[in-house]
């Protein structure tokens, strides 16, 4: 699996926002108020390769620029630097036909299935209306295929003539999956996909989610804030603090040897079943704004190793083992 | 262990809605002792919160207390008047919320909204006051407190405006304190600090502490005793480690299944079959028989309180039994 071609590639991507300044600001500056244009660098130069058939979990906190990476690869936003390769092909170039392709290939599916699905619509509606508007399977079909769907991700085929309010959230994240999966994608950006859920039924989706990997031959960036459930189903595992990727490495090896510091804490402070008793001896400090992000190294301000280079000087991605990134200047000095 | 300070019992709150009752919280016994913090597990809809809203006498119609008893410290809640209710709340028993930002107050100061909730319940002089606010700032780790009283509320973040939450919560240094998920919204290293923040001022205080989540993994490492609901009810009862190294009711089993890490990697996760019966149509006797692999015809009348075990109580006529037990005990 390891050399096969990759389906998603990132090559130094980045995601700015900037709140441009209006004309009330502009007439103050005349004046000497010195407003300023903000630009939040929510994705900061971030490369990132997804094999065929890998499921790549992708963690940070809030704030982080998880959600709009998986944005830009699910192409809601354009990248503001950087490019992004779908099979070998760099979707900017890209003609209409094969940008309509690419479209379809890519899925994504959001955290809050009741403000991404439109309660005015029927079920059937809702997962129908872009296999009609592409007319991937012929009218005669369409409802046998509809049914088909409906059944693969544990809905019942009568169900379909229902409206989103209908159905419980586990339910209506069924929904958002086979909406999704409906114009035969090969890769999904799974947004948040199950925090919404309660525990019990959250088990149930990462089920299917596992499941539809093997029927349909998917592909998942999976991005969550929650690393037990990163954990269960990755193979590979990417953090990111502040914009930028940390570390990046097979499951087992991060979980077993987390090597970023930012990583480590994050581990250590993930609460588990089976910490009976136990101590909680946080990382201090909160997250900072990413509209003024701490100048070399974004975690330097938190971190227990943090040095003088650290506040001067940004660490690179660097490999430190087959497979395995991080960006710490701690791996120079060994 | 100390007298409970808390002791619910036979609680019954039921919501008389148009389209039938709907028991939320339907014959629910419990009790607290001062410095314990006693978790209440359950999903969305299990009647968690409306156990918490109960004790605070903060149920609006149509919901009302039907039955049962909430004694606190040898007073019975259940039928206070507001005065006499509203001299206790925010002093001797305190609630936190999960969204600091909806019980804070957007247009008033930190200070003014602080200094409001002390004079409230004693007389003080403003300069008192102040101090006192300062102080439970610094209790709970916000840096310079003297000018965060100055702030407003979405000058802080997530973090610290949950921090100022639990300030106000402290303030009379209250004897109870109801916590309704109060770090479901953060993230994972700053609901870290909370849950130490808590776990010290609970320890130093001797506070007894309702801890309401849905979050096994969270009561795991904070609270000493666990109570699970299920459908308005409590199903299982028992110190943390034992109920979670050694569930008795197959609800729980399936909970603590369904988390996955305390599944093997890549392999499906023991999940509950079903979804969480509406409150309106409760399935006769057992409410958790529909998605139980164990259920048979025993369960159609409802289960009473056993112990299985020693200090266990649950609502099961078929336990667990240990080899049925998901996922291994404590691992390294």
């Amino acid at each position: 699996m390891s050399d096969a071609a990759p389906i998603v590639e990132l090559r130094d991507v980045s995601k700015r926002f900037t709140r441009t300044l209006d004309v009330a600001a502009k007439l103050a500056n005349v004046v000497g108020a010195g407003m300023r244009e903000e630009t939040v660098h929510a994705v900061d130069g971030v490369s990132l390769a997804i094999r065929e058939g890998e499921v790549v979990g992708l963690v940070g906190e809030s704030g982080c620029g998880k959600s709009t990476l998986g944005r830009v690869v699910a192409g809601i936003h354009d990248a503001s630097d950087g490019a992004l390769f779908y099979r070998g092909r760099n979707v900017a170039g890209q003609t209409t036909a094969q940008a309509r392709e690419t479209a379809l290939k890519i899925q994504m599916i959001f955290q809050d299935p009741m403000s991404s699905l439109n309660p005015r619509l029927r079920v059937a509606e809702i997962i129908g209306e872009a296999v009609k508007v592409h007319k991937l399977v012929p009218r005669s079909e369409f409802n046998a295929y509809l049914d088909d769907l409906l059944t693969r991700v544990g809905l019942d085929a009568a169900y379909k003539r229902r409206y989103p309010h209908q159905f419980s959230g586990g339910q209506r994240q069924r929904i958002g999956i086979a909406r999704a999966l409906a114009v035969k994608p090969d890769f999904l950006v799974c947004d948040e996909a199950v925090a919404a859920l309660d525990v019990s039924i959250q088990a149930q989706v990462l089920n299917l989610f596992m499941r539809l990997r093997g029927d349909f031959g998917l592909t998942y960036l999976f991005i969550s804030h929650d690393l037990g459930v990163v954990e269960h189903l990755s193979d590979r595992v990417v953090i990111m603090y502040l914009g930028r990727v940390v570390e990046e490495a097979p499951t087992d090896e991060l979980f077993d040897a987390p090597n970023h510091p930012y990583t480590q804490a994050l581990l250590a402070e993930v609460p588990r079943l089976d910490t009976a008793g136990r101590k909680f001896t946080p990382i201090k400090g909160e997250i900072p704004s990413p509209l003024d992000p701490p100048s070399g190294c974004h975690f330097h301000p938190r971190c227990p190793h943090a040095m003088d280079r650290c506040r001067s000087e940004r660490p690179a991605l660097k490999e430190i083992a087959p497979g395995r990134l991080s960006a710490c200047h701690l791996n120079d000095q060994a | 262990m100390a007298d409970p300070i808390l002791k619910v019992s036979n609680l019954r709150t039921y919501f008389h809605t148009k389209a039938g009752v709907v028991k939320s919280v339907d014959d629910v016994s419990f009790e607290v002792a001062p410095g314990e913090i006693l978790g209440v597990v359950g999903e969305s809809g299990s009647g968690k919160s409306v156990t918490g809203f109960s004790i605070m006498g903060l149920v609006d119609p149509p919901g009302r207390i039907d039955g049962g008893s909430i004694v606190f410290d040898g007073r019975d809640l259940v039928g206070l008047d507001d005065g006499q209710m509203r001299r206790l709340r925010g002093k001797r028993i305190a609630m936190i919320f999960q969204d600091p930002m909806m019980t804070l107050n957007p247009v008033l100061r930190i200070d003014t909204q602080m200094i409001e909730a002390l004079t409230a319940h004693i007389s003080i002089s403003n300069e008192d006051a102040r101090q006192r606010c300062r102080d439970a700032l610094g209790m709970v780790g916000i840096p310079s407190p003297d000018e965060r009283l100055k702030s407003y509320p979405h000058q802080f973040s997530g973090g610290m405006r949950q921090r100022v939450a639990i300030a106000i919560a402290l303030l009379h240094n209250p004897e109870l304190i109801i916590a309704d998920e109060p770090t479901t919204a953060l993230d994972v290293t700053i609901q870290a600090q909370i849950l130490y923040e808590i776990q010290r001022l609970v320890s130093e205080h001797n506070t007894a502490m309702l801890w309401i989540t849905h979050d096994l993994s969270v009561i795991a490492g904070l609270a000493q005793r666990v109570a699970v609901m299920y459908a308005g009810k409590v199903v299982e009862t028992g110190t943390v480690a034992e109920v979670i190294n050694r569930p008795l009711h197959p609800y729980t089993n399936g909970l603590i299944g369904s988390v996955p890490s305390r599944n093997r990697r890549g392999e499906p996760l023991a999940q509950i079959p079903g979804m969480t019966p509406s409150p309106l149509n409760l399935p006769q006797g057992c409410a958790f028989r529909t998605r139980c692999p164990k259920a048979d015809e025993a369960c159609i009348v409802q289960p009473e309180i056993s112990a299985p075990l020693p200090n266990r109580f649950i609502r099961c006529f078929h336990p667990v039994e240990a080899q049925e037990v998901i996922g291994e005990a404590v691992s390294a």
